[in-house]
């Protein structure tokens, strides 16, 4: 006991002499962290709430190994189809003599508009006696579902993921280094083993993170495909068996394994150092001369863009033009949407409000504390969208009823969710401005408030319109966290496509899958963008 | 007098009429921290600065002459000491309640506001009708009028920093602080505009505080210069003073190439290696040091059998020669006027044209 207390008073002794932040910054940003911790607090609580005897019956139930087989082989899965998809592609494109890279570059990122519920739909909608197949061809296919069915409906969206990440690792690749194992002998296959690989392992890492991530979260594109991952069964434990516990439970372990995946990844990068030792600009490499190889080079693009552009947009125009729905349902789109966007405004706004007094304490005053503020904020991040969901519902039921059931509660938890998305643009636009231009306005008699008003903020703009941009999209096509807290009725966008699909009406759901295809290829504009795509040459 | 005693009392000693001018700022004993189990950054500084005078201190990187100048600017606390301006205690006072004006190394212009906005920006006492023609006789005066519609990043470096010295002066500042304001400048820029800011602030008698590592800026730019090293005020006094009676070997080495040597001394002289050497102030016994700059060396063409030293390195730099002699082991350097030529190799003595100083700090 005496240790701790001697450590916390050396520890604020630290404090005092480090420049301190303000208070009406390090208040609000307390208070983020504070509420990140909400959902945390609140699962483990509900599944505190088991009785011991009981305890050990949920956590060895049989059906959670398979649970947990199932949900490791459907990432395994995803995370091979997705290499083979985007390893190749993101070579050609770089390393290659190929025509027209920067147009490939751009449609292989364009499937990130087609979420995985979208795709799954799409998907869904080509075999079985009334796909699209039979019904057009009169060609009869099994309908695509279950394991390989979520497979492919998550690889065909995530893959761009890894491909812009690889993309990045081979452009900042230095050709030099490859030159000097060329010139001690290895041969080319030798070189890409030795050499390139190993240099690309943390790209690749960095990708295969966010789409193991997003492949443990995911529920559409699971639930419609019928595959017994534990997203799923979270779901149907909470919607249909109603055993609250036992989701608790199962979402318990869904971050587990989320964490577990973050900490892999740590382990295997630590202690790497890849960056190029030497001083000098990286040179671009040699282009591979692809010669006869090149037909099949452009097979292979026409198959991977084939079945993540094509089908999708194949299937739609398909229910919207040869099998169209009822007119009446087009009259849906337009109110669907304005629900949609009159919660995720709102969202987008708190987002990038609450975003600005973190940022702009961890990068004026870094310190162990503000650190510790800033990663809260990856909680939201990292929470499986279905926990953090649930936790929601757990914390409203249980300490907010007045919440429960409302439009604001679905605000909030889309804020907790998307904070660090929001972060990424405003945190890097408060760091291009420099601290000198404040204390210069400091020095001239400025008060902070007017600092900020005059030195701050217009520099700042641009990075607070991508927070609220990138926030908003994500949540006009986020569907897990909607489906449990938006109130009765209240269908979005994402939820009428998941409904509809889920009950086999196709064409009905078409126009509004239609919809948040052709919105969410702004928020992909937006990535290439942030990407800053430019030609090879 | 001896050296020491310079150090001890400072500058009212080695120039009294600056004691008629009134006390811009006068600093007591400050000192500041980073962490609890840090070194002091800044240890017990203390120095007067009278209005008109310009002030530079001087130290390699990492000495604390940057954090002494933030916390006169009021951008880091203070641990202990004070700091008087006009005689009113500013210590605890944010830097909005100063009036102090700052250039910051990196200028720190507003990217988003013109020259113009850039300038009236600083004004906030004068009526808005006004700042316009304001702003144009700040920028008149710095030869940057043509520019006021410009952006900042449109403009040169040296533009860019003539830019920040107008806004920080049209604040009207009791002082000005000077963060290495000219290392981002070319070299053939810097010296003119050196000369052009040093007769800026003397005909408009503004107090300044420059901080640089550069030792010829600091000499010729300021009426005192203190010289720092590892947070302590190694040295305060006139340019000349310090180079030529510097108060310890490192302040001796920081300023310039110098010839440390360790002599015997009795009364007003000192038996050195390099013979006998009179020393510039007062009297010592025992074991010295002493500094003698390469310019108070001269060399004398000698024949091999009867020379003591040799030429083992020449450096030619335009208007002078940068020798490098060996003499009973020990290197010395030595500076003479460009037509004294001799061969890397040749025998030569070495004469000591003038008195030499004694470091107080060797006993």
């Amino acid at each position: 006991m005496s240790s701790t207390v001697v450590k916390s008073v050396a520890v604020s002794e630290v404090l005092a002499s480090v420049k301190r932040p303000p208070l009406y910054i390090l208040v609000p940003a307390l208070l983020v962290a504070l509420c990140m911790l909400i959902p945390l607090v609140y699962l483990f609580l509900r599944a505190g709430q088991a009785q011991p005897d009981q305890l050990l019956e949920l956590v060895f139930r049989p059906r959670n190994a398979q649970l947990l087989l199932n949900t490791l082989s459907l990432t395994g899965g995803v995370l091979l189809i997705c290499t083979f998809l985007a390893l190749p592609l993101a070579w050609l494109v770089t390393r290659t003599n190929i025509a027209a890279k920067r147009f490939l570059t751009i449609l292989a990122v364009v499937p990130l508009a087609v979420p995985g519920y979208v795709m799954a739909y799409a998907l869904l909608g080509v075999g079985g006696n009334m796909g699209a197949l039979n019904q057009l061809f009169g060609i009869r296919v099994n309908n695509i579902s279950g394991y390989w069915g979520a497979v492919w409906a998550l690889s065909l969206y995530t893959y761009p993921y890894i491909f812009l990440n690889v993309r990045a690792a081979l452009l900042g690749l230095d050709s030099s280094l490859e030159e000097s194992a060329q010139s001690l002998g290895y041969s080319k296959s030798m070189v890409f083993l030795k050499i390139i690989l190993p240099h690309l392992l943390p790209a690749l890492l960095a990708g295969y993170m966010v789409v193991g991530l997003y492949v443990l979260g995911d529920f559409g594109a699971v639930a419609l495909m019928r595959y017994e991952a534990f997203s799923y069964a979270i779901f149907t434990q909470y919607s249909g068996a109603f055993d609250r516990i036992y989701a608790a439970w199962l979402s318990i372990m869904l971050l587990a394994l989320a964490v577990s995946f973050l900490v892999v990844e740590a382990l295997i990068l630590k202690r790497k150092r890849l960056a190029s030792v030497g001083s000098g600009v990286t040179r671009p490499a040699r282009m591979f001369e692809l010669g006869k190889a090149s037909p099949i080079a452009w097979l292979y693009i026409l198959v991977v863009l084939g079945t993540s552009i094509g089908l999708p947009v194949a299937m739609l125009s398909y229910w919207l033009l040869i099998a169209p729905p009822d007119v009446s349902i087009f009259w849906q789109v337009p109110w669907t949407f304005l629900r949609s966007a009159s919660a995720a405004a709102p969202a987008a706004i708190l987002a990038a409000a609450l975003a600005l007094p973190v940022c702009y304490l961890s990068v004026r005053y870094p310190s162990r504390l503000t650190s510790m503020i800033e990663r809260s904020t990856y909680i939201g991040y990292a929470l499986p969208p279905l926990t953090l969901a649930l936790a929601m519902v757990f914390f409203s039921l249980q300490t907010a009823y007045f919440f429960y059931q409302t439009l604001g509660l679905l605000i909030v938890t889309w804020t907790l969710a998307t904070l660090a998305l929001a972060m990424g643009p405003i945190r890097s636009a408060i760091m291009q401005t420099r601290a000198n231009t404040e204390e210069a306005a400091y020095a001239l008699g400025y008060s902070p408030a007017a600092t900020f008003y005059h030195v701050m903020f217009p520099r700042l703009r641009r990075g607070i319109l991508a927070a609220l941009a990138l926030v908003f999209l994500f949540c006009m096509k986020e569907l897990p966290i909607t489906f449990l807290l938006a109130p009765t009725g209240y269908s979005t966008l994402a939820v009428t496509v998941f409904s509809r699909t889920s009950e086999g009406m196709m064409a009905e759901a078409a126009p509004f899958a239609a919809a948040i295809v052709i919105f969410s290829s702004l928020s992909v504009g937006m990535v290439l963008n942030r990407e800053k795509i430019k030609g090879s040459r | 007098m001896n050296s020491r005693q310079t150090v001890v009392d400072g500058i009212q000693i080695e120039d009294p009429n600056l004691d008629h001018r009134p006390e811009q700022i006068q600093v007591d004993h400050l000192c500041k921290r980073y962490r609890a189990n840090d070194a002091f950054a800044v240890e017990d500084l203390s120095f007067t600065l009278h209005k008109g005078e310009i002030l530079a201190l001087l130290g390699p990187s990492g000495c604390g002459k940057t954090t002494t100048l933030r916390m006169i600017a009021g951008f880091e606390r203070v641990d202990s000491g004070r700091i008087f301006l006009h005689g009113r205690d500013v210590t605890h006072l944010s830097p909005q309640q100063r009036k102090i004006g700052i250039v910051f190394q990196d200028y720190a212009l507003f990217p988003h506001m013109t020259i113009e906005q850039n300038v009236m920006f600083a004004m906030r006492e004068v009526p808005k009708s006004q700042r316009p023609k304001k702003a144009e006789y700040w920028l008149d005066l710095m030869g940057l009028a043509d520019l006021k519609v410009r952006y900042p990043h449109e403009l040169s470096g040296g533009q860019q920093q003539r830019v920040a010295l107008a806004r920080t002066l049209a604040a009207e500042p009791d002082l000005v602080l000077l963060d290495e304001p000219f290392s981002n400048l070319d070299a053939s820029l810097r010296e003119s505009t050196r000369n052009e800011m040093r007769a800026l602030f003397k005909r408009a008698e503004t107090t300044v505080i420059l901080v640089t590592h550069d030792q010829a800026e600091a000499l010729t730019f300021a009426d005192t210069v203190g010289v720092m090293q590892k947070g302590r005020l190694a040295q305060i006094g006139t340019p000349q003073h310090v180079y030529q009676n510097p108060a310890n070997a490192f302040v001796a080495r920081f300023l310039g190439h110098t010839n440390l040597l360790v002599g015997n001394a009795d009364g007003g002289r000192v038996k050195t290696p390099l013979g006998e050497v009179l020393i510039a102030d007062g009297i010592a016994t025992g074991e010295v040091k002493l500094s003698l700059r390469p310019e108070d060396l001269h060399l004398s063409p000698a024949p091999s059998c009867d020379a003591a030293a040799r030429i083992i390195a020449r450096e030619f730099r335009g208007h002078d020669y940068f020798y490098t002699l060996e003499q009973d082991g020990y290197q010395y350097c030595v500076i003479t006027p460009s037509h004294h030529c001799y061969d890397v190799g040749s025998w030569v003595n070495i004469n000591v044209l003038r008195s030499g100083s004694v470091l107080p700090e060797a006993g």
